[in-house]
């Protein structure tokens, strides 16, 4: 079973091990049975068999005492899940948004960030959104997992009792960048956080474009290292000559702001060659400041 | 008297050599007998199960290393476990011990000279052809096939793959899936020999008549929800995408208010051949009947009511959430009665360990691990943990392929003589046996590993950690690959050289044992003399 980095796990993992080893009991002992009868009843040890049709008894037994069993494990599985639902009222709030194929996290002072970094020993409840398919909130090591379900809104939430950096992943298969949705949970000191989250990010400039990059899904799509993942890299991007499609007529074109300009607001205009067409969603929440800034940030990436 | 002797005695050919409207292949794809139509399920349905098993194979190769082994690009990787899966189950598991074991023995195990409507039989085959033929031309529209075999909507509402054109391939499989219910429940009403009562029937038919109810009940409710997908996706309508004022949520109730149900479509039957397999080899009879038959339509009424336990984590309403984890729980009761009454079936038995028997007990073995492991998943807290992780692929290969296919594997060695009069060679049996049991594990029960360690499923690539587990995988892939090749060998080769087998070499009681092998065209050559009770070992040894 993962470490008990939550409060949450430990109790979990009392209920898998009552299960487990039940299970283990049950399987250990028809196996067992099993084989001693094929060795027993062996047709050179005991050539004539008998004809037993039933006992009542017996099937009584092997009908209640498992119904019981059963009964037992669906409760402790259903108090501790009962646990998992109830949010604690001091519970931070963290907005959660999944989109295809990056996650990004709003906190309530307004502040947006590409990694969920937490306070230790805070619970926090993650309210869950999708902008387009299912994704799956989960982060294997504190036992957390909620669909992220577009018009629906799910919730998630923990307490998290260890200092360390853990992984976020997509648990709903979500298409292509699935398995590469990924995003950093790392819990903090209480001061240490609280220093983060009163700084303020940068509200212009390449800086703001490198934070709109993380948070708005270019980065599930597309590289800054020079790798092809969905969309073309955006490495050494500005200024090249890029050989596209537009209505059906292949010509060059110089990736200048213009061009980056049209190809975030209308990304169906000119197809790169060698990509396929209607994969990039329309961008409607960037304003023109935003637009430019994420110019400003693909220019520095040589 | 031999076989070739009753024969001539009688001037009957075997349903082999009659010539019936068609020689050759025609009188093969155009034959309305169940035992011929039974022999094209079993060819169609293995085909595609080496096609399914490919694809898998490729899937493990891919997971050797983190960044992908085989494939740079996410794509071919998802369209590999969308075909595993829609063939796998669609194509295979589902139509296979129906469709072959099903329509050969069933009417044969009740007396019966054929199924209730032969033609509409036939008829069930050919949209099984049309079915699979429709699926697999979706590969060649669009794009790549890349929905996983469950179709969750919003997703398959936009991707560019064909899908409109593969879930009209399912609707249309349906269909030949609802036709052999109609049929089998028909047959096992109407055509029973004079003097087998419902409850002399084997269990065998019994299985299949409880999988039929479920067939012909839950079906229906896919062929809807394939078609709302269709009307969704060409005129867009708003029925699951949430961008239109659907519910996401709404698809996921009705795809699997029919594939949960489907999940007891593949393993019933499966169950009928254990129970057939088991008193032949221990030469006694099965131990609770009654008690057997009644969890067989107790699994098909129970497991019609738990379909939401694959969406504790969906943003299901907790109370929803609780009714359907406990009966997940209630439903594992009549599965743990089966496993203790076969169990209970060696006792004082006089057992042989031919290789259907080692396939028998395996089964007991490997369906306990993936019934034990359903309980993990149903309890609400851990479900949370391991859902949408290989945990779930773990338990469901344990039971549907360690399951299910064991069953069907040990059937084929079973009835082999019968439906073709020769025998195939022990060892070889053995041996493939033993590699298939081998490989299966560490195949799978890795997978449980890397599900409590939190690796979740459809990736085409994973983080590094995950590694020697997915390694060690691989590698039990390739031994069961070699088990599976081993044992097919076997049988193929045994259909046309194989030793003469003889009409009973096991000393089976039910009424398949009492006909020659291969069965003639009108399967008895005079009516069947019908034993006081099903499974009479003593009544039998003592005539």
């Amino acid at each position: 079973m993962n470490p008990a980095s939550t409060t949450l796990t430990e109790s979990v993992s009392h209920v898998f091990i009552y299960i487990v080893a039940l299970s283990a009991l049950f399987l250990v002992g028809i196996t067992a049975t099993m084989i001693y009868f094929v060795v027993r009843y062996s047709r050179s040890r005991n050539p004539r068999p008998k004809d037993i049709h039933g006992n009542v008894a017996l099937e009584a037994t092997w009908t209640i005492i498992p119904t019981l069993l059963f009964l037992s494990m669906f409760y402790f599985g259903w108090t501790r899940w009962e646990r998992m639902r109830e949010v604690p009222r001091d519970a931070m709030q963290v907005e959660v948004t999944g989109r295809q194929w990056s996650w990004s996290f709003k906190y309530p002072n307004g502040k947006v960030s590409s990694e969920l970094r937490l306070p230790i020993d805070t619970p926090v409840r993650c309210d869950l959104r999708s902008l387009d398919v299912i994704h799956g909130f989960f982060i294997p090591a504190f036992g957390v997992k909620e669909d992220v379900v577009p018009g629906k809104h799910n919730f998630a939430w923990f307490d998290p009792t260890e200092l360390g950096t853990y992984d976020l992943l997509c648990s709903s298969y979500c298409g292509q960048g699935h398995p590469l949705m990924m995003a950093r949970v790392v819990i903090m000191p209480g001061d240490k956080f609280k220093e983060w989250y009163s700084t303020r990010e940068a509200a212009s400039g390449p800086a703001h474009g490198e934070l709109l990059y993380k948070t708005k899904g270019c980065i599930g799509c597309h590289s800054i290292t020079g790798i092809r993942i969905v969309g073309p890299t955006w490495k050494g991007l500005y200024g090249s000559e890029v050989t596209v499609s537009t209505n059906g007529q292949t010509r060059t074109v110089k990736a200048d702001d213009d061009y980056l300009k049209r190809s975030i607001l209308d990304p169906n205009a000119d197809i790169v060659q060698g990509f396929p067409p209607s994969v990039m969603p329309v961008q409607k929440d960037l304003t023109a400041q935003d637009v430019s800034d994420v110019i400003a940030y693909i220019k520095t990436l040589k | 008297m031999t076989t070739s002797e009753a024969l001539e005695h009688h001037g009957a050919l075997s349903y082999l050599e009659e010539r019936g409207r068609y020689g050759g292949i025609l009188g093969w794809i155009f034959s309305t007998d169940h035992k011929r139509i039974g022999i094209l399920y079993l060819v169609s349905t293995l085909f595609f199960f080496f096609v399914g098993m490919s694809l898998g194979f490729l899937m493990r190769l891919q997971m050797l290393s983190p960044h992908g082994e085989l494939f740079k690009n996410a794509d071919y990787y998802n369209a590999l476990f969308t075909l595993h899966g829609v063939v796998m189950v669609f194509l295979f598991i589902i139509p296979a011990i129906p469709g072959s074991l099903g329509n050969f023995f069933m009417p044969i195990m009740i007396g019966a000279k054929d199924v209730a409507f032969p033609r509409l039989n036939l008829l069930s085959w050919w949209l099984y052809v049309m079915g699979a033929v429709i699926a697999l031309a979706s590969l060649f529209g669009s794009g790549l096939p890349d929905t996983g075999w469950t179709f969750y909507a919003p997703y398959s509402l936009r991707t560019h793959a064909d899908v409109p054109m593969a879930v009209f391939g399912v609707f249309v499989l349906g269909f030949s899936s609802i036709l052999t219910g109609i049929n089998f429940i028909t047959t096992m009403h109407r055509m029973r020999a004079p003097g087998m009562g419902w409850f002399k029937m084997p269990l065998f038919p019994w299985a299949l008549y409880a999988t039929s109810w479920v067939q012909v009940l839950a079906t229906p409710v896919l062929g809807i929800t394939m078609l709302l997908i269709f009307v969704e996706r060409i005129f867009h309508v708003g029925i699951f995408n949430p961008a239109m004022g659907g519910d996401p949520l709404l698809y996921q109730h009705l795809f699997w208010m029919y594939s949960h149900p489907a999940v007891y479509i593949m393993i019933l039957p499966a169950m009928g051949l254990i129970s057939e397999m088991i008193p032949t080899f221990a030469h006694r009879t099965i131990f609770g009947y009654g008690a057997i038959v009644w969890s067989s339509m107790g699994i098909a009424l129970l497991g019609s009511l738990v379909w939401a336990h694959h969406m504790f984590t969906s943003g299901l309403s907790d109370a929803a959430a609780t009714v359907f984890s406990l009966l997940t729980f209630l439903v594992a009761v009549p599965s743990a009665i089966k496993v203790f009454n076969w169990t209970a079936t060696l006792y004082k038995g006089s057992i042989a360990l031919e290789p259907p028997m080692l396939y028998a007990l395996s089964f007991i073995f490997l369906f306990s691990v993936g019934g034990l492991t359903g309980l993990i998943l149903g309890a609400l807290a851990l479900n949370v943990m391991l859902h949408d992780t290989y945990f779930v692929v773990a338990h469901f290969h344990y039971v549907i392929f360690g399951g299910a296919a064991f069953a069907f594997f040990g059937a084929l060695h079973y009835w082999l003589p019968k439906m073709f009069g020769r025998m195939y060679n022990r060892s070889a049996a053995y041996i493939g046996w033993a590699l298939l049991f081998t490989g299966f594990n560490l195949l799978y029960f890795t997978m449980f590993v890397l599900g409590v360690m939190g690796m979740p499923r459809r990736y085409a690539f994973y983080l590094p950690r995950f590694q020697t587990s997915h390694v060690i995988a691989t590698v039990g892939s390739w031994i069961m690959i070699a088990g599976i090749l081993v044992v097919f060998t076997n049988l193929i080769v045994s259909v046309f050289k194989g030793e003469k087998a003889g009409e009973n070499p096991w000393g089976g009681v039910t009424l398949e044992w009492q006909i020659p092998s291969p069965p003639p065209t009108e399967n008895f050559l005079e009516p069947p003399t019908i034993p006081e009770k099903a499974y009479d070992f003593e009544g039998a040894f003592a005539s």
